[in-house]
C-alpha cells in the first residue's frame, strides 16, 4: 500500500495495478466474450432466415412468371379489349391504367393531407393537441383495409364520387382511389412527422432569430432539411397504394375481368385486385393454360415497379438532400 | 457570503492582464471618448436601448433568473459574465423574445426596448427579431450553401432579392465577420463543411446581414482561435459606432478588452428548497468591475477565486 507506483481507480472503485501492464490484463472476460459471440450468431441467423425466405419468394415469383413469359402469345398481353385471364386475354394496359388512376387519386388525397397533418403536428400543435391527434392517427393506421373497402363502396361512392361526376351506386377507380388515399394518410403523416421532428431545434431557432415567421421557417428550413424523410414517406405511400388489394378489390367496381377503360369513373381491376380475384373463389385458378401463371407475371410487374420507384427515390434524395 | 476569501485575499492586486486591455490601441483609435473614468456617473450617458426592470425568467416552476435589473446603452458593448448555469443565455434570449420558442419559459417584470415594452401583447416577436439579431452559443448554420446562409435573413426580410445587391450583402457580411478570404472561392459549398470556428463566424455574418440595430452574441468566440477572436473583437468595435452589442463571454480578458459595461451574474442556492437561481450580482462600468468591484463575489470571480 505504500508503493509509489501509479495506481488508477477503475469505475468500480477498486484500485487496479497498471504497471507493469500485460496483455492478459486487457484480454477481457472469456464468459462475456462467449456471450457476445452467441448473440451475434443469433442475430446473424435471424437476418439469414429473412434473406432466405425473401429469396424463396423471389424464386417462386420468377419461375412461374418465366413460364408465362415463355409460353404466352405476347399479342394477347397488349392492345386487347381488356383483362380476361380465363379466356387467355391478358391485356396489361388495362391493369396498369387502373393501378395508375387509383394510385394517383390516392396520392392526391394522401400527400397534402398527410403532409399537412405532419406539419401541424411537428411545427404548430401545442403539446396537448399533439397528445390528442397522434393516437387518432395511429388508430386510423390500424384499421383493417377491408373496413376502408366497405367505406369506399358504401359511403364514398354514393356521397362523394356521385357528387364529383361519377355514378353513385357502384364501385369505380375513383371510389377505390379515395379509399386507398384515406388509408394512406396516417402512413404519410407519421413518416413525415418523424422526419420533421428529427430536424434540430437549433435550426428553427436560427431561422426565427433572423426574423423569419413560422411558415417561412417551415418552408425554407424544416422541409428542406427533412426532405429525405418526406420523399421516403411518399415512396412508401405510393408503394402501399400500388400494392393495396382489399380496398380496390371491393370498391374498384370489377369482379374478375375488366374491359380496358381510361375513364376513372368506370370500374376496373388494378394489378393486385386482378391477382386477388384470380386467386379467390371456389374454382381456384381454372381457365386457359396460362391463367395461373399470369398471376405471377402481374406480381412480377408490380414488384419491379415498386423496386424502380424506390431506386429513383433514393437517387432523388441523394441529390437534393440537406444533411444536418 | 458564498466565498471563503479572506480580507487579505481580497486585497490582492488584480492580475495586470485583466486590468489593462491588450487591445487598447483599438479603443484609442476607434473610440473618440476614452473609457469612462472612475467617477463616470457624472458623464452624460448614451440613450438606453434595453431597460431591464426586475425581470425573472422561469422554465416551468424552475426560476432560472431572478429579479435582474439593468440598462443597456446605445453604442456600447455590454458584457454578461458569470459561472455556467447562472442564466446569462436565458436573460439574453429575453432581449429578442427568443424564449417564446420554449413553451415552458415565462418572463415576468418589464423589459423595454427604446421605451417600448417588448412583452406587450401587441408587440410581434418577429418584428423584434428583425431589429435585434442573435448569434447563438453553438454554431447553427443551415444545411445550405454558405451564400444561402448569409442571404437567408435579407431574403426573408425582403431587403434584397437574388442578384448583385444580394451578392454585395453576402460579401460585406462575410468580410465583416472575417470569413470572406477563407470562403470566397466556395460560396456554393455546404456550410456544414466549414470548421466549427468558421461556422460560428458564418453565423455572425448571417446575423449582420439582416442589418439589425442590436446584436446579441452568446459566447461568439468560444470556438475561435486567437486570430479569429481578435478579428471578431475588432468587428464588435467597428459595429459599436452604429449598433449596440450585448455579449455573453466566459473569457474575462475578452470582457475586459471589449466591453464598456459588465454585468456579473451568479448562482444563488436557496437553502430551504435546494433550488438554484441566477441573480445579477453587480452591473457597472467594465473598469469598475475588474479593478474595483463593489461586491466581494464579483471580486472573487474576476480574480479567478470563484468557489
Ligand atoms: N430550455 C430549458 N428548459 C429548462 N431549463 C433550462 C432551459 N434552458 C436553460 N435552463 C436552465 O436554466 C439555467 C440557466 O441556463 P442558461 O443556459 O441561461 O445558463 P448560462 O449562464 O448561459 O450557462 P453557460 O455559461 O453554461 O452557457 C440552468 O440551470 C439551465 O439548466
Ligand atoms: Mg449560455
Amino acid at each position: 500500500m505504500q508503493t509509489n507506483e501509479p495506481v488508477s481507480v477503475g469505475a468500480s472503485g477498486s484500485a487496479r495495478q497498471n504497471v507493469p501492464l500485460t496483455t492478459a490484463a486487457l484480454a477481457g472476460s472469456p464468459h462475456r466474450l462467449r456471450k457476445e459471440n452467441l448473440i451475434s450468431k443469433l442475430m446473424y441467423g435471424a437476418a439469414l432466415v429473412s434473406v432466405v425466405v425473401s429469396g424463396l419468394i423471389m424464386y417462386a415469383l420468377f419461375s412461374e412468371a418465366w413460364v408465362f413469359m415463355r409460353d404466352v402469345d405476347w399479342a394477347q398481353t397488349w392492345g386487347q379489349i381488356g383483362w380476361f385471364p380465363r379466356r387467355g386475354i391478358y391485356d396489361m394496359p388495362t391493369l396498369l391504367i387502373a393501378s395508375f388512376w387509383t394510385t394517383l387519386i390516392a396520392m392526391v388525397v394522401a400527400a397534402p393531407l398527410g403532409l399537412g397533418a405532419a406539419i401541424y403536428l411537428s411545427e404548430y400543435a401545442r403539446s396537448s393537441h399533439r397528445a390528442l391527434f397522434k393516437p387518432i392517427l395511429e388508430v386510423l393506421a390500424g384499421i383493417p383495409s377491408v373496413v376502408f373497402g366497405f367505406f369506399a363502396l358504401l359511403w364514398l361512392a354514393p356521397n362523394v364520387v356521385a357528387n364529383i361526376g361519377g355514378a353513385g351506386g357502384r364501385g369505380s377507380m375513383v371510389a377505390a382511389g379515395l379509399g386507398v388515399g384515406i388509408l394512406t394518410i396516417p402512413l404519410v403523416a407519421s413518416i413525415s412527422e418523424d422526419a420533421m421532428a428529427a430536424v434540430p431545434k437549433s435550426l428553427r431557432e436560427a431561422s426565427a432569430g433572423l426574423g423569419a415567421r413560422k411558415a417561412v421557417t417551415t418552408l425554407r428550413v424544416v422541409l428542406p432539411a427533412a426532405v429525405s424523410g418526406l420523399v421516403a414517406s411518399m415512396i412508401v405511400a405510393v408503394s402501399r397504394a400500388l400494392g393495396e388489394t382489399m380496398v380496390v378489390f371491393m370498391a374498384g367496381g370489377a369482379a374478375d375481368a375488366a374491359v380496358r377503360t381510361i375513364t376513372p369513373y368506370d370500374g376496373s381491376l388494378t394489378m393486385p385486385a386482378a391477382m386477388a380475384s384470380l386467386a379467390s373463389g371456389t374454382d381456384q385458378v381454372v381457365g386457359e393454360g396460362l391463367t395461373f401463371q399470369s398471376l405471377f407475371f402481374v406480381g412480377l410487374v408490380l414488384f419491379l415497379l415498386t423496386l424502380g420507384l424506390n431506386l429513383i427515390g433514393d437517387r432523388f434524395v441523394a441529390r437534393i438532400r440537406e444533411q444536418y | 457570503m458564498s466565498s471563503t476569501a479572506t480580507i487579505l485575499d481580497a486585497a490582492k492586486p488584480i492580475p495586470e492582464r485583466l486590468v489593462m486591455p491588450a487591445t487598447d490601441h483599438l479603443v484609442d483609435s476607434l473610440d473618440p471618448e476614452p473609457h469612462p473614468p472612475d467617477d463616470a456617473e457624472d458623464l452624460p450617458t448614451a440613450a438606453v436601448v434595453f431597460d431591464v426592470d426586475a425581470v425573472s425568467v422561469y422554465y416551468g416552476e424552475f426560476r432560472a433568473v431572478q429579479d435582474a435589473s439593468l440598462k443597456v446603452h446605445e453604442h456600447e458593448i455590454t458584457a454578461f459574465i458569470g459561472p455556467s448555469g447562472c442564466g446569462k443565455t436565458t436573460l439574453l434570449r429575453c432581449f429578442n423574445r427568443m424564449n417564446d420558442l420554449i413553451s415552458s419559459a415565462r418572463v415576468t417584470g418589464s423589459l423595454c426596448y427604446y421605451g417600448v415594452d417588448l412583452y406587450n401583447p401587441q408587440v410581434d416577436a418577429v418584428e423584434v427579431r428583425r431589429r435585434i439579431g442573435m448569434v447563438f452559443q453553438k454554431p447553427n448554420p443551415f444545411p445550405k450553401s454558405i451564400k444561402d446562409n448569409v442571404a437567408y435573413g435579407p431574403k426573408v426580410a425582403g431587403l434584397a432579392k437574388k442578384g448583385p445587391a444580394m451578392d454585395d450583402i453576402v460579401e460585406n457580411s462575410l468580410r465583416k465577420a472575417a470569413l470572406w478570404d477563407e470562403v470566397k472561392d466556395r460560396l456554393n459549398d455546404n456550410a456544414l463543411g466549414l470548421s466549427g470556428g468558421q461556422q460560428q463566424r458564418l453565423c455572425i455574418a448571417r446575423a449582420i446581414a439582416t442589418d439589425p440595430d442590436v446584436l446579441l452574441m452568446d459566447e461568439p468566440c468560444s470556438a475561435l482561435d486567437p486570430i479569429a477572436t481578435t478579428r471578431i473583437e475588432e468587428l464588435m468595435h467597428d459595429l459599436k459606432t452604429d449598433y449596440s452589442i450585448v455579449i455573453v463571454t466566459h473569457n474575462m480578458q475578452q470582457a475586459a478588452r471589449v466591453s464598456d459595461r459588465t454585468a456579473f451574474f451568479s448562482v444563488e442556492v436557496n437553502a430551504d428548497s435546494d433550488s438554484r437561481t441566477g441573480i445579477l450580482v453587480e452591473y457597472d462600468f467594465t473598469q469598475h468591475i475588474f479593478s474595483n468591484p463593489s461586491d466581494e463575489r464579483t471580486e472573487n470571480y474576476v480574480t479567478g477565486r470563484f468557489g
